[in-house]
């Protein structure tokens, strides 16, 4: 079933798309199409299982506070497409 | 026979013996490249000056007598989405079109300490989404078997490329099928490690519990000496994993008697191709004559695995991918009035359609009010198919299916059918939910003399017992002798 544009419209904003009015009706039906092929899994009882979200088990990985060298500031401003004084340079947040 | 037709493994002796020299071979490389190029488009970026002066800079430690690296003199293709420093890494997407890497991955640092030399970075489906190298932001890569023909995604650069000769060896990565299915569909051997085995530092994220990197060769043998190089624990990786790395070579040595090869009965299905059954089955008779003994398992959550992914993966994907606002790196869109719009309008005019459509299914899936119908759905249906495996490696040390379920289809069949484009993952997907390694190796070709893969599974860290059973299966087959004509 496809998607409503206004459930199009909603995702795109929480994931930040501007999406045209044709990608708008193409997602709307494309998405519709794989939720309805995902809902598949509706037909397996998992009540009672476990979630794997990490395939082997790890837990936290801990290492020592330690200060090493890291990237400096030129190396991390090299690929920003806008910086003045040492800083990346962004449209005014605050009014 | 040209340099650049032959092997790493017979290369490593010819350069250390100093018959030949990096620099010739790397030329030789370089001479194929210019020929075949412009008609199959591996790659994105090539550096020619840079690599012929580390292959001059390896010759000269060969001559001095310095003690050189498993690699020495050998060129090699890395994929798009793995850091070189200083090196443009684009993902195959406008959004990254001017980046350049700060920092080395791990596995090239390796490589280096190998005394490899880089030849150029691998066209691919933009941020690894796809199976068919189409959705790249440069245009699409062709199969050297036939032009008109997909070469598999999303290392379908570096499968072509292997193919063609146009390096000895590449590095993919593989995050539902990415290096086994083109390394099927072009006719080369590609492995996918455990989760954890190589590390994924530098590598850029897409799915980060199913990303793992692995080789595309030539042969099973190169797969090994390339593992050699770039499998271990790595600190700034905390989801590798500390073990001790074997040399992946020496599982080579053994023959197959006493080896259960187990064949799920859920693999020979319908919408299975007809020539890649009979091929496959043909692997199997192989084998059993070889010595290994062939066991019936099931693997019952099979036909749930697309499914599973297809939460999984964009919804980690949607997460990764949100780095891309246009603030410390990548392109900027120049028409925003504010920050907000500033945002929105460069993700939308930077993401291509595939990765747009992927973070939309993601969104959605962790979506307040969605999130255990769909994410959390997934996880448990995850270990589902994990303990099908756990079950299934009671019974068999290895487990055999094809690697995809067709050949290389026609550029342009799937485009506008997203989902009929993900189902030619079936096979290859389960590998990357339970994180266990895989390879696929050519076992024939079909009618139309496009190449058909066999893709062995094995247990976590057990890329050993796939390898010994891909060795002695190409051993005493001739597949992978063969080599597509490229007309120049």
């Amino acid at each position: 079933m496809a998607l409503s544009k206004k459930d199009v419209e909603y995702v795109a904003e929480l994931a930040r798309l501007e999406l045209t009015d044709q990608e708008k009706e193409k997602y709307a039906i494309q998405l519709g199409k794989i939720l309805d092929y995902i809902c598949k899994l509706k037909e397996l009882d998992t009540q009672n299982i476990e979630p794997t979200s990490h395939v082997l088990g790890l837990e936290n990985v801990m290492r020592e506070d330690e200060v090493k060298p890291s990237l400096g500031q030129d190396e991390i401003l090299s690929n920003a497409p806008q910086k003045e004084d040492g800083y990346f340079k962004v449209k005014k947040v605050i009014e | 026979m040209e340099l650049y037709e032959l092997k790493a493994h017979e290369l490593v002796d010819k350069l250390k013996k100093r018959e030949i020299s990096s620099g010739e071979l790397t030329k030789s490389v370089f001479l194929r490249i210019e020929e075949v190029e412009d008609k199959i488009h591996s790659f994105v970026t090539l550096d020619k000056e840079q690599a012929l002066k580390n292959a001059e800079a390896i010759d000269k430690k060969i001559k001095k007598g310095n003690s050189v690296g498993a690699l020495a003199g050998i060129p090699v293709a890395i994929k798009d989405n793995i850091c070189i420093k200083g090196v443009r890494t684009t993902c195959s997407s406008k959004i990254l079109e001017n980046f350049i890497a700060p920092y080395n991955a791990t596995v090239i640092e390796k490589l280096r300490a190998s005394d490899a030399v880089f030849i150029g970075k691998t066209n691919m489906d933009e941020f690894a989404m796809g199976s068919s190298c189409e959705t790249s932001f440069f245009g699409e890569t062709r199969n050297p078997w036939d032009l008109d023909t997909i070469p598999g995604g999303s290392s379908g650069g570096s499968a072509a490329a292997v193919a063609s000769d146009e390096t000895i060896l590449a590095l993919g990565s593989d995050t539902g099928g990415s290096i086994r299915q083109p390394a099927s569909c072009c006719g080369v051997v590609g492995l996918k490690p455990t989760y954890g085995a190589v590390s994924r530092f530098g590598l850029v994220a897409f799915a980060s519990s199913l990303d793992q990197i692995g080789p595309l060769t030539k042969d099973v043998k190169d797969a090994a000496l390339l593992m050699n190089v770039i499998a271990g624990h790595d600190k700034k990786d905390s989801t590798s994993v500390d073990y001790k790395v074997p040399d992946f070579t020496d599982s080579l040595k053994d023959g197959l008697k006493g080896v259960k090869i187990g064949i799920p009965k859920e693999c020979f299905i319908e919408g299975l191709d007809k020539e890649v059954e009979s091929h496959v089955k043909g692997a199997m008779k192989v084998l059993e004559q070889m010595g290994a003994t062939l066991v019936d398992i099931s693997l019952p959550h099979t036909e749930y695995g697309i499914a599973v992914y297809y939460i999984i993966a964009p919804s980690e994907a949607s997460a990764n991918l949100a780095r891309y606002d246009g603030v410390k790196y990548g392109y900027r869109s120049d028409k925003a009035k504010d920050l907000l719009e500033s945002y929105k309008k460069t993700r939308s005019e930077g993401f291509g359609q595939e990765v747009k459509r992927r973070i939309m299914i993601g969104t959605y899936a962790l979506s307040s009010g969605y999130y255990d119908a769909y994410y959390l759905k997934a996880l448990k249906v995850r270990t589902l198919i994990k303990k099908d495996f756990d079950d299934a490696f009671k019974k068999a040390d290895v487990i055999l299916t094809p690697t995809a379920p067709t050949a290389a289809f026609k550029i342009g069949e799937k485009t506008e059918d997203p989902l009929q484009m993900y189902l030619s993952d079936i096979f290859t997907i389960t590998a990357n939910l339970a994180g266990i390694p895989g390879i696929s190796l050519p076992c024939g070709f079909n009618k139309k003399g496009l190449p058909i893969g066999l893709q062995l599974l094995g247990k976590h860290f057990c890329e050993e017992d796939i390898l010994r059973v891909a060795y002695n299966y190409e051993k005493n087959t001739d597949w992978h002798k063969k080599s597509p004509k490229v007309k120049k």
